[in-house]
């Protein structure tokens, strides 16, 4: 494991259940600065995060937030409905979750097939900047395709975003933690990455992600 | 990526190892067309008979409620296969405890234990099915709180005696007497896929530990079992057994084994996948899944022999159970598959470990 960057945004990450941990874990080795918390007291998840997720430090949720620069949303989708858009007010907020009936049981606000499930979350969450990306990936894919910077095998992960700023922040954070990093476009755009999408599932090199995308496109 | 030290490495030499099969009553086809549901299930039966002939310690079968599967009712089919077997272990793989209610599950497997003289397990879990939620009227989105309170009763059930309980899902006991009572021990895991909170909970409960790895790479369960380790040291609870649950498929040869689960793995991931969340599956997927880093174990007895040798000692695991065979595939192969794994497989595994150890 790499020290901390201190010269790198802090990151917190909301959730520590399958998803969390991994990206904690990954953002540590990249020299972030990293707090992670579950719903409840960080002493719940404490062994787990020193076991699973080495460097990042487990605190109440809102003193994750209040410190972060980028908060990760590592929950599933039916409990974004639980969680205080004010705690994300200004924060740019990386958007993982998916809405996926057949895997979590439908969600009457998010049964609709005009707008993405980001778009919903970013009118939500009205104060902050929304970016999607990482839902496409399985969390254990995460966890097994994180590559250096030019490695043949590193794969790509989709980045869409309406804020410009916000959407540089996490590529870079991206890039960091061990994938190819590619813009998509805007938030509306980032439907390309929902579960079914052309990529979702499938880890690709950002030559085969690029061409997936094009291809539904054309 | 992560590396892991561990305080009680000793634990891990504790357990004897054991062997079993598991089974999702995978709908059987005979020359190309699906066999009834009913003789899917009289095939899983003779595959159980079979189990205990070649050696095996344990049989399991996984609760499904799908025309791929058609297996609600595992715990008669166990009790069956216990009538006509002596020595063999059986036990749920898993049993969806979620949607299903903590008493009627202890009585159920209570009563397998009595049948089989002791020989009942249980494995606490959620699969990675979600059709008895919907079927029994659960909300899926209470998957969490409804596994978190119904494991918390069935361990209060656990430890013998007159039960006092109280919850949200389900209605409260009082001093409650729940027959029948065991007569001898019942070992009871929680399956995990990649929840750490349900490592916690089993460490918590002093259940064990089963690993439920059907895709990627083995060793990244690694984290969970040095988890699981630190968990018990931390609850005061002695060390118990981590298991792996994969699946797989043994035949004469590599090139046999690989040939017949493709064309039953192709399909029923296809179909699963939008559901499941598995990635359309490309021969080059499977491959990788199938060669030494992957989940599949997959080949001739000598070939899915080294993959277990490998990964049990890196996971700290001493027990493995192959999920034998995928919807699609003839009895006649899973058989064979069976006879395979245990006349060849085990026994070469045991060998490679010793030689290890030593």
């Amino acid at each position: 494991m790499n020290g901390v960057n201190e010269d790198l945004p802090q990151i917190a990450v909301l959730g520590a259940g399958h998803v969390g941990p991994i990206v904690a874990r990954l953002a540590a080795e990249a020299g972030y600065q990293v707090s992670i918390a579950a719903s409840g007291d960080p002493e719940e998840i404490a062994l787990t995060i020193q076991v699973l997720a080495p460097g990042a430090e487990p605190r109440w949720a809102a003193d994750a937030v209040a410190k972060a620069d980028i908060v990760v949303l590592a929950i599933p989708l039916h409990r974004f409905a639980q969680l205080e858009p004010n705690l994300l007010a200004s924060k740019v907020v990386v958007d993982m979750m998916n809405y996926w009936p057949e895997v979590n049981g439908s969600l009457a606000d998010f049964d609709r097939n005009d707008v993405g499930s980001s778009e919903l979350v970013a009118q939500r969450l009205a104060g902050s900047r929304v970016v999607k990306t990482l839902n496409h990936l399985g969390y254990h894919q995460i966890d097994e395709e994180a590559r250096h910077a030019g490695d043949r095998d590193r794969r790509a992960l989709g980045v869409a975003g309406d804020d410009p700023a916000a959407v540089a922040l996490v590529a870079e954070f991206v890039e960091r933690i061990g994938f190819d990093a590619v813009p998509v476009g805007r938030l509306s755009a980032g439907r390309l990455l929902e579960p079914d999408g052309p990529v979702f599932g499938r880890p690709m090199s950002r030559a085969d992600f690029e061409r997936s995308l094009a291809a539904v496109a054309a | 990526m992560t590396t892991t030290t561990s305080g009680v490495r000793g634990a891990r030499e504790q357990s004897p190892l054991s062997f079993g099969l598991d089974t999702f009553g995978d709908l059987n086809h005979e020359n190309g067309e699906p066999v009834p549901h009913a003789q899917t299930i009289r095939n899983v039966l003779e595959q159980g008979v079979l189990a205990e002939q070649v050696g095996l310690d344990f049989f399991g079968i996984g609760e499904h409620h799908t025309d791929d599967f058609p297996m609600p009712a595992a715990d008669v089919v166990l009790a069956a296969i216990a009538a006509r077997t002596s020595r063999i272990h059986v036990g749920s793989a898993v049993t969806v405890l979620g949607s299903d209610d903590p008493v009627r599950v202890f009585q159920r497997f209570s009563t397998l234990n009595a049948l089989s003289n002791g020989r009942a397990e249980v494995v606490l879990g959620r699969g990675s099915s979600i059709e008895s939620f919907p079927l029994f009227g659960y909300d899926l989105a209470d998957y969490e709180e409804l596994f978190e309170e119904k494991t918390e009763l069935f361990a209060e059930i656990m430890k013998g005696g007159r039960v006092t309980w109280s919850g949200k899902m389900r209605a409260a006991l009082r001093d409650q007497d729940i027959v029948p009572h065991l007569d001898a021990a019942m070992p009871v895991w929680i399956g995990v896929g990649g929840s750490p909170h349900s490592v916690i909970r089993a460490a918590r409960y002093g259940f064990n530990l089963m690993l439920a790895i059907i895709g990627g790479q083995p060793t990244r369960f690694e984290p969970f079992s040095e988890l699981f380790r630190q968990a018990q040291a931390r609850f005061g609870q002695s060390p118990r057994p981590i298991g792996v649950h994969s699946p797989g498929h043994v035949a004469e040869t590599d090139e046999q084994a690989q040939g017949e689960l493709w064309p039953a793995y192709r399909d029923i991931i296809t179909r699963l996948g939008p559901s499941r969340g598995f990635p359309m599956p490309t021969l080059a997927f499977y491959n990788r899944e199938v060669g030494p880093r992957g989940a599949l174990y997959v080949g001739s007895a000598e070939t899915v022999a080294q993959k277990i040798a490998q990964n049990l000692p890196i996971l700290g695991a001493s027990r493995f159970d192959l999920k034998h065979g995928m919807p699609g595939m003839s009895q006649g192969s899973l058989l064979r598959s069976i006879e395979l794994f245990g006349t060849r497989v085990v026994p070469r595994v045991r060998e490679l470990l010793a030689t290890k150890a030593a």
